[in-house]
């Protein structure tokens, strides 16, 4: 591990220090925060250079810079959870159907395929308009899709590691489907399914901003970082940046975490030759 | 006469992580027109990499040092711009790799992929390009020459496709040829249609080749001058008379002595009641397709080695896979000790999985990468016996010991270590178990042939010591007179002759058996020659018009 972080580029370290920072925001944000999340604190959008605060007011006249720690921990929390229960989800009937094979693997995948016919957007907007805008309920229209393609990838690594010897040999010895599923199968699949969690992380962290833009994500009062883009939309027209400020967050922290993926995905797929 | 290509002081280095390693050391080599030169050595000897570094290409990662020099007929390859490099490959020099099902491009026909590198050189115009290829593929003894360039990849055999390839190489006239170990990947009885060719086209069109392999036996019936390599060092340099007659170095002696390993014969006083015992076991992939065993009927004697041996698509594998649950067959039976085994893998009780055990042909995807030694070896006994933590490591240390490798490897993950250490580490998985029967599956085919002999003695050493029984899977008729005590013939799903190695591997032969034997390369001058011409004196004295090469002839004689 400390070898791997020793071979990284400069932009993976980038990318890494990003990642950490806002991590940190997200445990630490009650002790950093200087204001609670709904409190008024001064006018409308006041700018800047405000005495009491560091980065303005909002359209409430709350602390910008509050709601942002506050956004950060909702937002990117909310995305790393619905993100991880995609993956248990997702590599749970995936390897399910790559060792299984036959009915198991027909059922599944064309369930999954079923599901991916809808695009994410009207599938989230008819869900939401008939179970209304709550957390569980964006967490489940959130999920299954990402689920369905980390099912995809999952499935297609599983099904290349399951046709080696040694899953056979497990195979032979009598051992049963879950060890042959966590012990020879999952270790071998973890780097590229480590790459695309970083990936799927970022849908799922701008599909959240953007159901917050259109009024269905997390409800105010909660900051976060999409629907303080949306409350503050009309500072623009009067030539004030507030709403930039959290939309540059949401950009940050994608980059951030592509710059790692990018490398990560580098050390998986081997080197490119550059002339043939 | 010039030499026709001229390398001096080569040196390649692979580079990673801006740290670099040599490993090509400085070779000299010189070839001139219509000679061929071979290079011979195991695995990592650098042989493919100088066969390459003739057409001024490095495999990604190495790079061949600037002080080295590659002339072609008086051209300096080393100051050669992409372009012009572009310009000599497949032209002037050209490269038969050993796999033609990966170098041929599934999606197009023979032909076009023949004629590709002609009209892109602009050589040739496609009608006359076309033509040609009818030509060689008729020189080359291909089957329906005029028809069967209209072929995709898939729809010939891999000996064909190997000889396609050559031909291929052959597109542009070049002056030097490049094969690169070509007839590794296939049958004996095939290798030596393509070993024929090879030296008949060679011949007729004066070209220069180099020829790469492991294997001695087959480099000396082409080349005139062989090179031994090891470590990216020259070891020893002769014609292939020299070489075999007084080799001057111990390393070129060992490759010349393999394959004089031999079992001791037994004595003959011990019990025959069978272990293993199968009865007219009949399988196919799916229903209603051709069976891939047909009617097979086998006794395995306790403590004794049982080879079978078949060329590809005889069926030898399925009846492994068969015997161990991994195939459902039609019908048949399956005796352990006297009692059925159940087909399925899942309703077999774990005493009769554990003494059962498969060794496979390929460590590299046998072991799991992510698991130490320690986890390999020690899950069998877990899973069977049971063991405490401290008892596994105690009898893991032992399996080491047992398969001669240090009780240090107990914390290494099997990427670091060698083929030969994997595939012992393999041997060692299966001896965990305790079993009765371990069916190796072309365990030495993918070592090189000094490791692969260790492996065998060490096969041997084992059995004596605790009497376990092998079913021995092969292809190799070396491997076979070296270890088996009883041998079984599989051609096409059928068994066409069987029992112990003193009957079937002294004549008379069933028919098949002889073309098997015959085919196998020797240490001998000449030996593809005058095997050749024997085949050919026989053929005609038939008088039926029956090849050689015809396989599915055989089987009607037998049935």
């Amino acid at each position: 591990m400390i070898k791997l972080f020793k071979r990284s580029p400069l932009s993976a370290r980038i990318g890494m220090l990003v990642i950490a920072v806002n991590l940190f925001v997200c445990i630490a944000a009650p002790l950093i925060a200087p204001y609670g999340e709904t409190e008024v604190i001064g006018e409308v959008w006041e700018s800047v250079s405000a005495p009491n605060s560091i980065l303005g007011t909002d359209h409430l006249g709350r602390d910008l810079f509050t709601r942002m720690v506050y956004g950060a921990r909702n937002t990117v929390l909310l995305a790393i959870g619905i993100t991880a229960l995609a993956f248990f989800l997702g590599i749970f009937f995936a390897f399910l159907a790559a060792v299984l094979g036959g009915w198991v693997n027909q059922l599944l995948s064309r369930s999954v395929d079923i599901l991916m016919a809808f695009p994410t957007l009207i599938f989230a907007l008819v869900v939401l308009s008939v179970l209304g805008t709550s957390v569980p309920s964006l967490v489940f229209v959130l999920m299954i899709p990402a689920a369905t393609r980390v099912y995809r990838l999952a499935r297609a690594l599983a099904m290349n590691i399951n046709v080696l010897d040694y899953v056979e040999v497990a195979r032979i010895r009598g051992e049963g489907i879950f060890w042959v599923i966590s012990r020879e199968i999952l270790p071998n699949t973890l780097s590229p399914l480590a790459a695309e969690f970083g990936l799927r992380f970022c849908f799922v962290f701008l599909f959240i901003s953007s159901l917050s833009f259109l009024g269905l994500g997390l409800q105010p009062p909660t900051a976060d970082w999409g629907g303080m883009v949306r409350e503050n939309a009309g500072a623009i027209t009067y030539g004030i940046m507030i709403p930039l400020i959290p939309a540059a967050a949401i950009a940050q922290l994608t980059v951030g975490i592509n710059l790692v993926v990018d490398w990560f995905l580098h050390e998986s797929a081997g080197r490119v030759p550059e002339e043939i | 006469m010039s030499d026709l290509l001229k390398i001096t002081n080569l040196k390649i280095e692979a580079v990673r992580e801006n740290r670099t390693k040599e490993i090509i050391k400085g070779i000299d080599l010189t070839l001139k027109r219509g000679e061929v030169l071979g290079l011979i050595g195991e695995s990592g000897a650098g042989k493919s990499t100088i066969g390459l570094a003739a057409m001024g290409f490095c495999r990604p990662g190495c790079r061949i040092v600037s002080s080295s020099s590659i002339i072609f007929d008086g051209f300096e390859i080393m100051n050669a711009t992409l372009a012009e490099k572009q310009n000599l490959r497949g032209t002037r020099i050209a490269y038969v790799a050993q796999s033609a099902a990966a170098a041929f491009n599934p999606a197009h026909k023979l032909i076009r992929q023949y004629t590709e590198g002609p009209v892109r050189h602009g050589i040739k115009s496609y009608p006359e390009a076309k033509k040609e290829a009818q030509a060689l593929y008729k020189k080359l003894l291909l089957p329906d020459p005029d028809n069967i360039g209209y072929r995709y990849p898939h729809q010939v055999s891999g000996g064909q496709l190997q000889r396609a390839m050559v031909a291929m190489a052959m597109a542009c006239k070049p002056d030097i040829i490049v094969f690169d170990e070509p007839t590794t990947a296939l049958d004996v009885t095939t290798q030596i249609e393509v070993l024929a060719a090879i030296k008949k086209v060679t011949r007729e069109l004066n070209t220069a080749a180099l020829y790469i392999t492991h294997d001695l036996a087959v480099v000396i019936q082409l080349a005139d001058r062989i090179m031994v390599l090891r470590h990216g060092n020259l070891v020893e340099e002769g014609t292939s008379k020299q070489l075999l007659e007084a080799p001057r170095e111990q390393y070129t002696r060992d490759l010349l002595s393999v394959r004089t390993f031999q079992k001791q014969v037994e004595d003959p006083g011990e019990n025959k009641t069978p272990i293993l015992e199968v009865q007219n076991l009949t399988a196919s992939y799916r229903k209603n397709t051709p069976n891939v065993l047909k009617d097979i009927n086998l006794k395995i004697t306790r403590g004794k080695t049982i080879a079978i041996v078949g060329e590809s698509g005889s069926g030898k594998t399925t009846l492994a896979r068969a015997i161990i649950g991994l195939m459902n067959p039609k019908k048949g039976k399956i005796l352990y000790r006297g009692k059925e085994l159940p087909y399925a893998l899942k309703r077999r009780t774990k005493d009769e999985l554990r003494h059962l055990q498969m060794i496979y042909q390929l460590p590299d995807i046998a072991l799991n990468p992510r698991q130490r030694i320690q986890r390999i070896l020690g899950r069998p006994l877990e899973f069977y016996f049971g063991m405490k933590r401290s008892q596994r490591k105690k009898r893991v240390k032992e399996l080491l010991d047992m398969v001669e490798l240090p009780a240090k490897f107990i914390n290494r993950f099997p990427p670091e270590l060698s083929g030969g250490e994997k595939q012992r580490i393999c041997i060692a998985r299966a001896l965990a178990a305790k079993p009765e029967i371990i069916i190796c599956d072309e365990v030495t085919s993918a070592l090189d042939q000094l490791v692969a002999e260790e492996v065998l003695k060490l096969l041997q050493n084992l059995q004596d010591e605790l009497k376990v029984t092998y079913l021995f899977i092969t292809h190799d008729l070396a491997t076979v007179k070296a270890i088996a005590d009883e041998i079984i013939v599989m051609l096409l799903g059928s068994i066409v002759e069987q029992g112990p190695r003193e009957i079937v591997f002294n004549p008379p032969h069933h028919e098949y058996t002889e073309l098997l034997l015959s085919s196998v390369p020797e240490m001998k001058l000449d030996w593809l020659d005058e095997l050749l011409k024997s085949r050919r004196e026989k053929e005609a004295a038939r008088g039926n018009g029956k090849k050689f090469h015809d396989i599915e002839s055989y089987l009607a004689v037998s049935n």
